[in-house]
């Protein structure tokens, strides 16, 4: 039983984590030009910031 | 090719954003990996540029820069000169692009409750597993804690259409699903407050959950198939060079050319409006509006349209009729028409639940009264009831369409076809007639070269060297037969492209002509009709050698057309082209029931009589005239050859040249439609199943998330179904 006081809130932190960076990364349009994503990857100097 | 109107054009496009300037620009030729890195390199090469990002899925160029290091003429100019085709986007629009706001809020809706059913799961299994006592009064509150901000979140979407639906005096889907989830997260809360055993916060997550998987699914599909109608108007300018009474010109946005007002066009320019020709002679390409590829010649006092393409020549316009008053806004609204009356179609879901949500909510409310008749008190009668209202909540119901749409989309990608829209599938398989357009279509759409005939030697170097020199296709469907055939191109010098003729020029000291039968060789009858596919090569005073083309027929054309009888369907082709052309191809690939020499009303006027003596029509067309026909059917397709308005305004776009997807479409689509009926009915057997345990009152939580969760997992195995056998579908 002890071991829940710990073990509840550090999954439902961790869980909430995940959820935020999930978020974020919809927010910040990375799924908008997934055709392009693929491509880009092809273009060897692509590491150029966009 | 574009030729670049005058300065200052783009600026309207433009928008301040703070120090920088911004400006989006549709692109349609971006194709590939090579395209994007081009266009971002040398967008960015050029002074002042702070961000040039392609986006591929949209073919969009959003550039950002200083506003005083360049202007926007010179963006435009530079894609230009690397080889693509650039038209504005205007901001408004781009803003709209912006947001897919319903999917996204339907995937933040999704995850939220993912995240909440996942954790809460936990917190239930050691409830189940016999966490009694304080224990489970604190789980209880933990879930409690979880679901409600999260039930809050996810179930707006649901209650918006539901509100809209009953406001309506409708009821759809999401009305039992919304008083399913309030009066069970209500209860489920009563019972922790109470210290109660029994709290259905994990039953009533998942469900939000796996109804939300449903409609991301099918919200994903549908933002592919948006801005349809919008694309056709991009086909026209946005401004015009108007030349003024003092002789001077000035650049107009085109909502201030006026009927009357005299407008400049450079040749590879779009007309921007409707109008006559007061000046100059040359070849329009009117694809846009009658879809057939072959230019046209023009000359003073003959009528353009605004969207045609002025290949050859600059002609000064005087103009009859501006924006919405022009043919291609008339066309547009026809799309919108047709649009409107497709949206009238009710989907399958829909109609199962229009039987559905009333009969469940009579259901629980009979309980309720019989509980309470038997003598078991409010708290009990109530309890019941909500179990009803939960293990019915459609959540199988609600998965058994979206999930095999989806397997289906994903077996047609594989197979080169595009689906844009889940209610395509089901119209596509409600089809039993197809009418297909001719150009571009059942043929390829493009001139090849019918032999080469008398053409040999000298000639045909000659031939080369000046078809080598001209934008028209049969000049250059020409020039790339004879490269491929290593004829090496003469020296030839002088050349002159005379517009609405041909070309000519000089080849070892005698004059080359090559172009319009009836101007290379005066003799020669004049053939203006059926002479569109011929050309004609002469050298000095000698003969005339003739060069015929054709439209290749696409590969598997006849064999797709008869197995589309054989699955019982009629088939039926719908031309712009001259009868006799019409027939030709009709009988090559076994159509009798044709018609030829139709506009694009036209066309929709004999789609909408099939369609009112109750047939469904399935439109296969492809060009921008072909937009309200494939809009007026009851599903339609387009190859990916089509113009962007054909592709936008089509259900579905086949890769590929054979004409065999459109019978595989139609294979697949009837398949995914049985699977779609087995999966209601599965639906239906669960709940004849579970309806009368939860009548009797003896489901618990436990039982619920069993049913609910094995229910869902059984209709998507079977919709997956759809990804094995099949044969060639």
């Amino acid at each position: 039983m002890t071991g829940l006081t710990l073990l509840i809130p550090l999954a439902l932190v961790l869980g909430s984590a995940w959820l935020g960076v999930f978020l974020w990364t919809l927010r910040s349009k990375q799924y908008d030009d997934l055709d392009g994503a693929a491509l880009r990857i092809l273009d060897e100097d692509a590491d150029r910031a966009p | 090719m574009t030729a670049q109107p005058a300065p200052g054009a783009f600026d309207v496009w433009t928008r301040a954003d703070g120090p920088l300037r911004h400006i989006d620009l549709h692109v349609p030729g971006i194709s590939c990996a090579g395209c994007i890195s081009k266009i971002e390199r040398g967008v960015r090469a050029l002074p002042g540029i702070v961000g040039a990002r392609v986006n591929f899925t949209t073919r969009r160029l959003a550039v950002d820069w200083e506003d005083a290091a360049l202007s926007a003429d010179r963006i435009v100019a530079t894609v230009t000169g690397l080889g693509f085709e650039v038209r504005p986007f205007a901001p408004e629009e781009a803003a709209k692009a912006d947001d897919h706001g319903r999917t996204q809020e339907l995937i933040r809706a999704m995850v939220v409750a993912g995240f909440a059913a996942t954790n809460i799961m936990l917190l239930s299994i050691s409830i189940w597993s016999g966490a009694a006592a304080a224990t489970r009064d604190l789980f209880h509150a933990i879930s409690a804690a979880i679901a409600l901000p999260a039930v809050i979140y996810a179930v707006r979407p649901f209650a918006r259409s539901a509100w809209s639906a009953l406001r309506h005096g409708r009821t759809n889907m999401d009305v039992p699903i919304c008083i399913g989830v309030a009066l069970a997260t209500g209860m489920s809360l009563y019972e922790t407050l109470t210290r109660g055993a029994h709290a259905y916060f994990d039953g009533v997550t998942m469900l939000l959950f796996f109804l939300l998987i449903g409609r991301v699914l099918d919200s994903v599909m549908r933002d592919r198939a948006r801005a349809g109608v919008a694309q056709l108007l991009k086909q026209t300018p946005r401004g015009a060079l108007a030349l003024m009474a003092d002789g001077s010109t000035e650049w107009r946005p085109i909502d201030s050319v006026a009927p009357g007002m005299r407008v400049l066009v450079a040749a590879g320019e779009r007309l921007p409006v409707d109008g006559i020709v007061e000046a100059g002679t040359g070849l329009v390409d009117r694809a846009l509006v009658t879809g057939e590829s072959a230019p046209e010649p023009v000359a003073p006092g003959d009528r353009v349209l605004a969207g045609t393409l002025s290949l050859d020549a600059a002609l000064t316009v005087k103009t009859t009729a501006a924006g919405e008053a022009t043919f291609i806004a008339d066309l547009v609204r026809l799309m919108e028409a047709a649009e409107q009356s497709k949206s009238a179609y009710v989907r399958l879901a829909d109609r199962v639940s229009r039987l559905y949500a009333p009969a469940v909510h009579l259901l629980a409310a009979l309980t309720c009264a019989g509980w309470l008749i038997a003598g078991f008190g409010w708290h009990a009668a109530l309890t019941t009831a909500i179990a009803v209202l939960i293990i019915t909540c459609p959540c199988a119901l609600g998965l058994a369409v979206p999930a095999v749409q989806v397997t289906a989309a994903g077996r047609l990608m594989k197979r080169g076809i595009l689906l844009k829209d889940g209610g395509a599938l089901e119209r596509l398989a409600e089809v039993d007639i197809v009418m297909l357009d001719k150009t571009g279509t059942i043929t390829r759409g493009r001139p090849v070269l019918d032999g080469i005939g008398g053409l040999a030697g000298d000639d045909a170097a000659a031939a080369l060297a000046l078809a080598q020199r001209s934008t028209h296709p049969l000049a250059r469907a020409l020039a790339a037969e004879l490269a491929a055939l290593g004829v090496a191109a003469a020296e030839v010098r002088d050349v002159r492209e005379v517009p609405g003729c041909g070309v000519e020029g000089i080849v070892d000291g005698a004059a080359v002509r090559l172009g319009r039968p009836d101007w290379v060789d005066p003799a020669m009858p004049r053939v203006r009709d059926s002479g569109r596919l011929v050309t004609a090569v002469r050298r000095g005073g000698g003969d005339a050698a003739l060069v015929r083309f054709r439209d290749e027929l696409r590969p598997n054309a006849a064999a797709a057309i008869a197995d589309l009888r054989d699955q019982g369907c009629d088939v039926a082709m719908l031309s712009g082209d001259r009868a006799e052309v019409a027939a030709d191809v009709a009988t090559s690939v076994g159509i009798r029931d044709w018609q030829a020499g139709c506009a694009p009303a036209a066309k929709v006027a004999a789609i909408a009589a099939r369609q009112s003596a109750g047939r469904r029509v399935l439109v296969v067309g492809d060009g921008l005239n072909d937009g309200p026909a494939l809009a007026a059917g009851h599903a339609s397709m387009a190859p990916a050859s089509a113009s962007d308005v054909g592709q936008a305004a089509a259900d579905l776009v086949f890769l590929g040249d054979g004409l065999d997807a459109v019978p595989a479409a139609v294979r697949l689509a009837r398949r995914a439609r049985r699977l779609v009926r087995q999966n209601i009915a599965m639906a239906v057997v669960y709940n004849a199943v579970a309806v009368p345990l939860a009548i009797a009152g003896v489901v618990t939580p436990l039982i619920a998330a069993v049913a609910m969760s094995s229910s869902s997992v059984l209709v998507i195995g079977n919709a997956l179904r759809l990804r094995i056998g099949g044969g060639r579908a």
